[in-house]
Parts: C-alpha cells; structure tokens; sequence
C-alpha cells in the first residue's frame, strides 16, 4: 500500500525520444495530408455518396469490433485457463489470419464460406437455405476472421498479466467460477476491452480490399476505399484529402470517447512466470474446449483451404517469384525493425506518462489512409529525390508505421508493468540509456517486442497498398501474386498465395517464438 | 550479414545508372511488365535495335503521370486504356505519335493522333459450358435471366474494365440503362476492386458468369487446352476496349520515344500482342493471327463511346450504377 | 546531514509537511498510521517525488533536480528489489556499474560482498530459485556494495519471519555501520523501530515530526501515536 507512491516513477529528464517519435508520426500523417489537399488547391465538398460511405463504415466498423471482442472472451478464457499437449502451437496458429495478406484470407473464406464452399454445400445438401458471403456479412464475416485473432491475443495477455498469486488467493478463498470472474477476470476485461474493441473499430474504419472483394455492390463502400475511387476515377486529390480527414476524424473521436470509458486496472507482477490458474472442472472443460475447437476451425479452415489451393503448383513458381519472395522478406525485417525501434520509444515515453497525446499519435496511423498517407510523401519528396529509388524505402517506412498502433497495443502495457515494476529500482541504481535497454527493458519485453516486430513482418510482408502508387520494377511478392492473377494464371497465383502466406507467418512464428524464448 | 543484404536488394530496385546506353523508360500497367505479359517481348525485341536499356516501371500509371506533371521521368507510357484518354489528353503531357493509323485491323475507325492503340478486344461476359447450360444469348436475355444466376463485374471507379461495362451499359441501352442496371443488380453475386480478383471468383466457381474479354477464351484454349470457357457475343454488341501507347513531350530521349512509336504497329510488335497479351493486335491482318485467336466468335456488333461522349456520360452513368446498387 | 526544510508535499487531499534534520550516521525510525505518509517522505529523499514546496540538502547540498540514481542513498522497497531475469551476481554487480561491464577486481567485488552476506556460491542463481530472506541478503549485499551514505529502508523485510527479520536487521545495522549510512527505515512495528533505530521520526496528522528518542517516544506516546499502537 504505502509503497505505491515510490511506483509512481520519477520526474526525471523528459522522454525526448517518445515525444520526437509521436511528434514526427503526427507530422507526417498530417502533413501529408495536408501536402495532397495542397496539390488539390483545397479539400474539395463530399457528396452524399462519400457520407453514404462514412455511415457504412461506422456501422461496420462499431459490429465487427463489437464482434470480435465478444467472440474473443471465451477463446481467450478457455486458452488462459487450459493447459494441453500443443497449446503454445495453436495460440501461435490462431493469430494466421491476422496476419495473412488480405488477398489470400479473402480466398480462403470464399473457398470455405463461398458459393462453391463446402459450409453451402453442406447446407444445399441438407435442404436448408444458402449463407451468402457477398454482402455487408461477408464484410463483417472477414473482419472478425481477421481480428479475432487479435482479440483473442490482447485479451489472453490481459488475463496472463493477472498474478497467479491473485488465483491462488482466489481459490484459497473458496471462489467459485463465478466469483473469480467478478473479482478477477471482469475489472481485466474492463481494463482490456475497450482498447480491444477500439483497436478493431480502428483497423475496421480503414478496411478497403475486404469491402471491395466481398462487400458485395457499392453499398458496402468504406471510406477508404471511396478515397481510393476518388484518387483512381477522377484523380479528385481534394476528395481524397477531405475524406482522409473525415477518416481521422472519426478514429480521434471514437479514441477520445474510448478514453472515458477505458478503466485502468494496475496488476502487480509475481516474481514467478505466471503459470495459468487452474481452470473449473465438470462442464466447463467440455464447454472451454468446444470454444477452442470452434475458435480453431473458423480461423484455421480457410487457412488450410488456400493451402490445399495453392500447394500443388509451388514447386512450378518461376524464379522471378523467388526473387521477388526474397525482397519482400528484406524489406518485411527492415520494416519490423523500424517498427519495433518506434514502437519500444513510444511505448516506454508513454510508460512514464508522457501525455496521453504521445499515445494518440502512435494510433494515429492505423487512421490514416496509406494511399493519403504514400501520396502525400510522393508530392512532398518528389522534387528531392527520384521517385523510382523511393519506392521501397517509403515501402518499408509505411509498412513500419502502419504496423506501429498494432505493436504498441502489446508494448504499452507491458511497457508500464515494466515501468512500475522495475522502473523506481531501475532509477535507483542510475541504470540508463543502454545499459537500461540491454539489461532491463529488452529481456522484460521480449516476448511483446517479439509480438510486434512479427506483426510488423508478417503486415509489412503481405502489403499492396502503397507500392502501386510508387511505380517500381521491383516487384514484391503480393505484387507478383496480382500479376499473376492479371495473366489468367490462378493455379500459380494460388501458389503463389501459398509462399506469401508461408513467409508472412513463419516471419511471424520466429520473431514472436524469438522473443519467448528470450 | 542483414546489414550487407538489406542495401543489396534496395540496390537492386535502382535503375541500371551504371549502364553507358541510354536509358527509355517506360510507364506501364501491373500486368504489361510482368513475365507473364508481353513485356520481357517487347523489351527483348526493341532492345534488338535500339542500342538502349528499355526500362519498364510499372504501377498506377495515370494517378502518377498526372503527380509527376511534365518533370515526369517517363518517356512512353504504355498500357492507358481508352476510357480515360480524355483525363491523360487533358494534362498536355502527351506529344503526337506521328504515325499512320489508316489500316489498323481494329473494328472502329481510329484518327487519334496522340494515343495510339497497340492491342484491343471487346468486354464480354464469360461463362464456363459445364456450369451453365443455357447461357444468356443477348444482353437482355442476360437481364431477364432468374436472379440465381450469378455474375461478378469490376468496380467502375477502381477498374477499366468496370468502367468500361458501365459505358457499355450506357451505348447499348441508352436512357433505359438504369432499369438495365436494376435488373442486372439482383445477379451481381459481388463487385470487385479489379479485374483479377474476379476473374480468380469465377475459376473458383463462385459466379456463373464474370466480366471479361471476348478474348479470354483464348487463354484457357492455348495454355490450358480447355475449350470449356467462352464469351457470350450478345447482339446488342460489345464494348471496345483498346490498349494505348502515348510519348512524353518533355522526354529526354525523343529519339528513343519516338523509334518506340515507329515500332509499335511493325509485325515484330504486334506478332508478339496476341498470346502473350490475350488480346487483338491493332495491326496485323486476320490471317496474321494465332489460330487460337482467328477460331474465336467476332461479335457482329461492336460498341464504343468517343472520348468526349464518355467523358460527359461518365458521372451520369456511375450515378445509375450507384444507385442500382443502393436500394 | 539530512535535511528537510519547510518541505510540504501535496498528493489529491493529502499533504505532508516535514521542517527538520537527521544528523549523520543516525539510524531513525519513520513510523505512523497507514497513509499517513512514510514511503512519500522516503520518497521525497529518493527523488522519485519532487516536493511542492521546501528543499532536501544533504551536506548542505540542495538535491533537487538530482536523479535519483545520482542521489548519494541506495533504497530497498517493499518488493521488486531484484531483477528476475538477471542473476544474483548481476544484481549485484548493478549497484558497481549499471552497465554490467565488470572488470575482474569489480567481479571480485562483487563475490566478496556476496560472501558477506553469506551468498558464496550463488552467483549464477536467479532470484525466483531463492527464498525470501536470501533475495533480502542479495538486494543487502548491493547496499553494502554501493556503500552509499544514506541507506532508505521502505519495510522491505514486513514481508519475513521474526527471526528472519531480526537477522537482517541485524545485517543492515553491520552493513551501515560498514558503511557509516545514515539510515531511514520506515516500519510500522515499534518494535523494530525500539531494536534497530535510537531516533524516530514520527508522522501524524500530516506533519513529519523531528526525530525523537525512540524509546521515550515509544514509553510516553504522543495522541496520534498512541492510538495507532493501540
């Protein structure tokens, strides 16, 4: 109890680094914003199609996150308190769909929930009405499949950083089931689901391809992809700019409305790696792995489906795809590493409670249009350096930044349990700069650090957005995959769905087991 | 070891500027350059004779051109389509081919003397024999066909080929192209952001029918060995689409440029179009062509909306289309 | 010597006020109801709270504006006192050098504190192997290492046994008297306060009251006081 006010952290020099890192983001994202409504000479008036599409996307957007969140809890509770023989193998699995490139999760959706999927086959089989995939629910379908994963994720940390001590102390206490949720596992979901269901709302309100392949007609138009119509229909840069300003926002305000509801819960940390509490006996084993099961084929099955797909024609892949394979995962690692490098100063100025400013600026870019976001930096570069030569480096610094809000969910709190755990001992002893890194910081955050340097690698891998805007001929490998598909060439473009999923996730396997194993 | 290799392969997307030749760079649509398209081709044979390094840089060709305004690096941009010359006119970027289009093989008279097309075909929709029986024989048939026969079409404001059944839609029913689009609406299983993403849904199986080419049969003939795809020719005709090529004013290799040009509707050029491109050379007489291309059904009919006709009717119809979508 | 002078300090509606000195080598008790505000004045000392008001000197020094690593004091909490990734050796060797780069005769340092403490032969042990009077000793043998001239203790043995807690009392009165550390030890247990401290710094009603004999603080009991010994 008194001992809490040392936790409080020291007043110490500003975190410098935190507040140019956040400063930078949001200059660049606003900038240039502002650079491509300078070249348009002003933001030009949205018509009733584009408010239209911001009202899709925020109904959209609020039932995917609101979804996904729900869905989440019981995986995530089963997964916390079950302990069986591959356990760590599935929770790695069970983030794929994350993590696949966008083109290919839609693929293995429509294999498995499509016309032609064996869910309607089944269905036409026993007499009983279709499920159509096209449509708002094909959207929403997609989302979750997307984002549960990483529901499942943050919520499963949430209820690992709850001390054994306090499960032990629960059961010393006689708690059933029921008092254990309302005591321990409630005020963690308090604390834990309202940046869950903002961060999907968030990665929802940007969504483009999924609406696009499975929306259905234009009625399921995003704003992103309205942006995306003015940019390629009329070149209409102004619309563009006004409608990545509404995109914003919308996402500041929906964080600035998250923020009231978000209730901090502070956890202290054991000494002990926290071993899961055991979980109730009787029909909450079966009921525990029912969700798991049903948690596994959902996502897994599409997976598998691409993969049944794809495979026989991989050996076939002409070596252009290699090459292109192999640049892709270059610029993947380089694009994690500036993530992880932005990601960890952020995560440790917010840490210190640095300004909850700092926080919104590393969100910030899963709001901004990439394709707002990559022109802006082409106008604004373009007179300084040749076009050709930026495309992959811009690549790589999109692909980080975009991938940043996503690390930093798993950064900052450990980030803070770090901080109030370690951080007044760590100031004590004058431990600093980077020694601090190398003794303290890096081995405590290895495993989110791995987490998000994946993450980094496995988005960065699977990208398309910005390098057409770039014109390059270097191609990388999703490019390779669309090219393939524009030559009538599925069966290799199939295979060629089947590396880049391979890559994205065996990257994300060794950064993520990397950092466990830490 | 990461260190050395990461500027190794950001080395390896900076042009050749090592190289003594000069230098033609080529602005060109994803598909164009790729191994799989006619790309390596052309570049092979006009590197043959140009004592230069044809570069093919690939990306959204139009969006950036009109960024990049005349400090464009470009000297030939390759792949425009002709639903949007009037925009890419518009800029003042283009220069005269200069060549003489009289006998082009193409179905509609052509005189336009700054793009000049190197490929066309037709829209169409394409169906797969074994999964449908009775395919429409008209596009009003197409209309009246029960709302269980699913066809997936490409999004007007990302796609060419969208836009162009958008204008299609117009030229062949004219004022009556909103009802056409309400009864067509029904049938459309999804819309896509391009043209791969659906043509992969229909060898999927997922549509009955998927907006093509007239020419995409082709492909499925000579590479595949199947002769079960096949464009449905609808007597209200189809919709022309050609492919363009345009030189940059302010190039600095007008020379180069303009030998580009001057190749583009020689039988080395053209001989190359039909099967690795999957579409219609602009200049070789029907004799000339593949097999594969000559047994292919001509539609009796073609359809095409001039450059200004379909600048004036384009937000129109993409309102029609809007709105069939939306009730 | 440690001084407070006209120190208040404000946290929401509580605010501690504290005019007064702890001469060197002194070993002072700080004792006071829950809340009443103990670890605030430690921490005031540490550098982890700047104080609204007032200045901290030691030797005359004011320390405001010193981080609390270059504080000339070394603390122990409550908990968290080791690192649970690094060894005992390295925990141990941090209070030489943060950075860990130890040369041999600094390595040596660190075995013979370790022996001191009666650690020979742990070094490559980490802390969740030890038991909790042992991660006492290490954290301790850090203390002893540093040798800094201000020992803060913010109950960092409530968790031991009696006689645990009497041993490492034991040891930190050796190790500040080694070391001739002025010590603060925040307890809540009069009777450690009556074994290990001569003066005692008493905290009621928001106010840090000059030290005072502990033993005729503890036989005559202010109000405040007696009510909270009861």
């Amino acid at each position: 109890m008194a001992a809490g006010i040392l936790a409080l952290g020291a007043p110490r020099v500003p975190a410098l680094g935190g507040a140019l890192v956040a400063g930078a983001l949001a200059a660049l994202i606003m900038g240039t914003l502002a650079a491509v409504a300078w070249q348009a000479q002003g933001l030009a008036a949205l018509g009733p199609w584009d408010w239209r599409a911001v009202r899709f996307t925020l109904w959209q957007a609020a039932l995917s996150a609101a979804l996904s969140a729900v869905l989440a809890i019981p995986v995530a509770r089963a997964l916390a308190r079950r302990r069986f023989p591959g356990r760590g193998a599935l929770v790695t699995l069970l983030g794929a769909p994350f993590i696949l490139p966008v083109i290919v999760a839609i693929m293995g959706l429509i294999a498995v929930f499509g016309r032609n999927g064996v869910i309607n086959e089944t269905l036409r089989a026993a007499g009983l009405p279709e499920f159509s995939v096209y449509g708002w629910q094909g959207v929403i379908l997609a989302h979750v499949f997307f984002n549960l994963p990483l529901s499942v994720r943050l919520i499963l940390q949430g209820w690992q950083a709850i001390p054994a001590e306090r499960f032990r102390l629960a059961d010393s206490l006689g708690f059933g089931p029921a008092d254990t949720a309302r005591h321990l596992e409630r005020p963690m979901l308090r604390a834990v689901l309202p940046g869950v269901w903002l961060a999907v709302f968030l990665v929802c309100l940007t969504s483009f391809t999924v609406a696009l392949a499975l929306g259905g007609g234009p009625s399921a138009t995003t704003v992103e992809l309205a942006i995306y119509q003015a940019f390629r229909f009329d070149f209409d840069l102004g619309r563009a700019a006004a409608l990545g300003l509404v995109q914003i926002g919308l996402s500041l305000a929906a964080m600035g409305l998250a923020r009231r509801i978000a209730i901090p819960a502070a956890f202290g940390a054991g000494l002990q790696a926290a071993r899961g509490p055991a979980g109730p006996r009787g029909w909450r084993v079966a009921a525990d792995a029912m969700a798991i099961a049903l948690a596994a084929v959902f996502l897994l099955w599409p997976v598998l489906a691409v993969t049944a797909a794809g495979l026989p024609a991989l050996p076939a892949l002409p070596p252009e795809v290699w090459q292109a394979a192999l640049r892709s995962v270059l610029m993947a690692l380089a694009s994690a590493l500036l993530a992880l490098a932005l990601g960890l100063t952020l995560a440790l100025a917010i840490a210190r409670g640095r300004g909850g400013w700092i926080e919104a600026a590393g969100m910030l870019p899963i709001v901004a249009s990439p394709l707002v976001l990559g022109t802006g930096l082409f106008i604004l570069l373009r007179g300084w350096v040749a076009t050709d030569m930026l495309a992959l480096p811009l690549t790589v610094l999109i692909n980080a930044i975009m991938a940043l809000p996503f690390g930093l969910r798993a950064l900052i709190p450990a980030a803070r349990t770090l901080q109030a755990d370690f951080g007044r001992l760590a100031d004590s002893l004058d431990l600093r700069g980077p020694a601090r890194l190398r003794l303290l910081v890096l081995p405590r955050l290895a495993p989110q650090l791995g987490f998000s340097g994946g993450l980094a690698a496995a988005l960065g891998m699977g990208d398309l957005g910005v390098i057409t805007l770039f014109a390059t001929d270097s191609p990388t490998l999703p490019l390779k995959l669309y090219q393939l598909m524009g030559s009538y060439r599925m069966a290799e473009a199939s295979a060629c769905a089947v590396l880049l999923m391979a890559i994205s996730f065996a990257l994300f396997w060794l950064f993520d087991r990397g950092g466990r194993l830490a | 070891m990461m260190r050395h290799l990461i500027p190794l392969a950001l080395l390896a997307a900076t042009p050749a500027v090592a190289q003594e030749k000069p230098v033609l760079t080529v602005y060109a649509g994803e598909s164009v350059a790729s191994e799989w398209g006619p790309g390596p081709k052309i570049e092979e044979g006009f590197e043959a004779f140009c004592a230069c390094d044809l570069r093919f840089v690939t990306g959204d060709i139009l969006p950036r051109l009109l960024m990049e305004g005349a400090a464009t690096e470009a000297d030939i941009v390759f792949g425009l389509n002709t639903d949007v010359t009037a925009r890419a006119r518009a800029s003042g970027l283009f220069a005269p081919h200069g060549q003489d289009v009289s006998g082009l093989s193409l179905p509609i008279a052509w005189d336009d003397p700054i793009f000049l097309p190197y490929n066309w075909g037709e829209t169409a929709f394409v169906y797969d024999e074994t999964r449908l029986e009775n395919p429409p024989t008209s596009f009003a048939g197409l209309l009246d066909a029960p709302d269980d026969l699913k066809i997936v079409i490409q999004d007007p404001r990302s796609s060419v080929s969208g836009l162009a059944l958008l204008l299609w839609v117009k030229a062949a029913f004219g004022d009556a192209a909103p009802e056409a689009w309400a009864r067509l609406a029904p049938k459309v299983l999804t819309v896509t952001k391009g043209w791969s993403e659906s043509y992969g849904m229909f060898t999927e199986g997922e549509a009955d029918m998927v907006l093509s080419y007239t020419t995409s049969p082709a492909y499925h003939i000579a590479a595949e060995n199947d002769t079960t795809k096949h464009a449905a020719i609808f007597p209200e005709g189809q919709y022309f689409m050609a492919e363009l090529a345009g030189q940059i004013a302010s190039t600095d290799q007008p020379l180069l440029a303009q030998a580009f040009m001057d190749w583009i509707l020689t039988p080395g050029f053209q001989e190359v179009i039909p099967l690795a491109n999957w579409s219609l050379p602009a200049k070789l007489p029907q004799e000339q062509w593949p097999q594969v291309m000559r047994d292919l059904p001509r539609p009796e009919k073609t359809l095409f909306l001039s450059e200004t006709e379909a600048q004036s009717l384009r937000d129109e119809a993409l309102d029609e289309w809007l709105r069939a979508f939306s009730r | 010597m440690l001084e407070f002078r006209d120190i208040a300090v404000r946290r929401g509606d509580f605010t501690l006020t504290a005019d007064l000195a702890v001469p060197d080598g002194a070993r002072v008790a700080v004792i006071g109801a829950s809340g009443s505000g103990k670890s605030t004045l430690l921490a005031l000392v540490a550098g982890f709270l700047p104080p609204d008001r007032g200045r901290i000197l030691w030797q005359g020094r004011d320390l405001a504006g010193v981080p609390p690593g270059e504080r000339p004091l070394s603390v122990l909490f409550q908990d968290q006192n080791l690192f649970p990734h690094l060894d005992v050796a390295q925990n141990v060797g941090l209070g030489l050098r943060p950075d860990l780069r130890l040369d041999p005769a600094q390595r040596q340092r660190v075995g013979e504190v370790l022996t001191a403490v009666g650690l020979s032969g742990h070094e490559r042990r980490r802390p969740a192997s030890l038991s909790g009077g042992q991660q006492g000793r290490v954290a301790l043998a850090r203390v002893l290492l540093r040798a800094r001239p201000i020992l803060l203790l913010d109950e960092p043995f409530a968790a031991l046994g009696p006689a645990l807690k009497a041993e490492m009392l034991e040891l930190v009165g050796r190790i500040a008297t080694q070391t001739g550390a002025t010590v603060l030890m925040v307890t809540h247990d009069p009777r450690d306060a009556a074994r290990f401290a001569p003066q005692t710094i008493l905290i009621d009603a928001g106010v840090a009251h000059p030290p005072r004999p502990t033993r005729a603080l503890l036989a005559d009991p202010p109000p405040g006081l007696r009510d909270y010994l009861g």
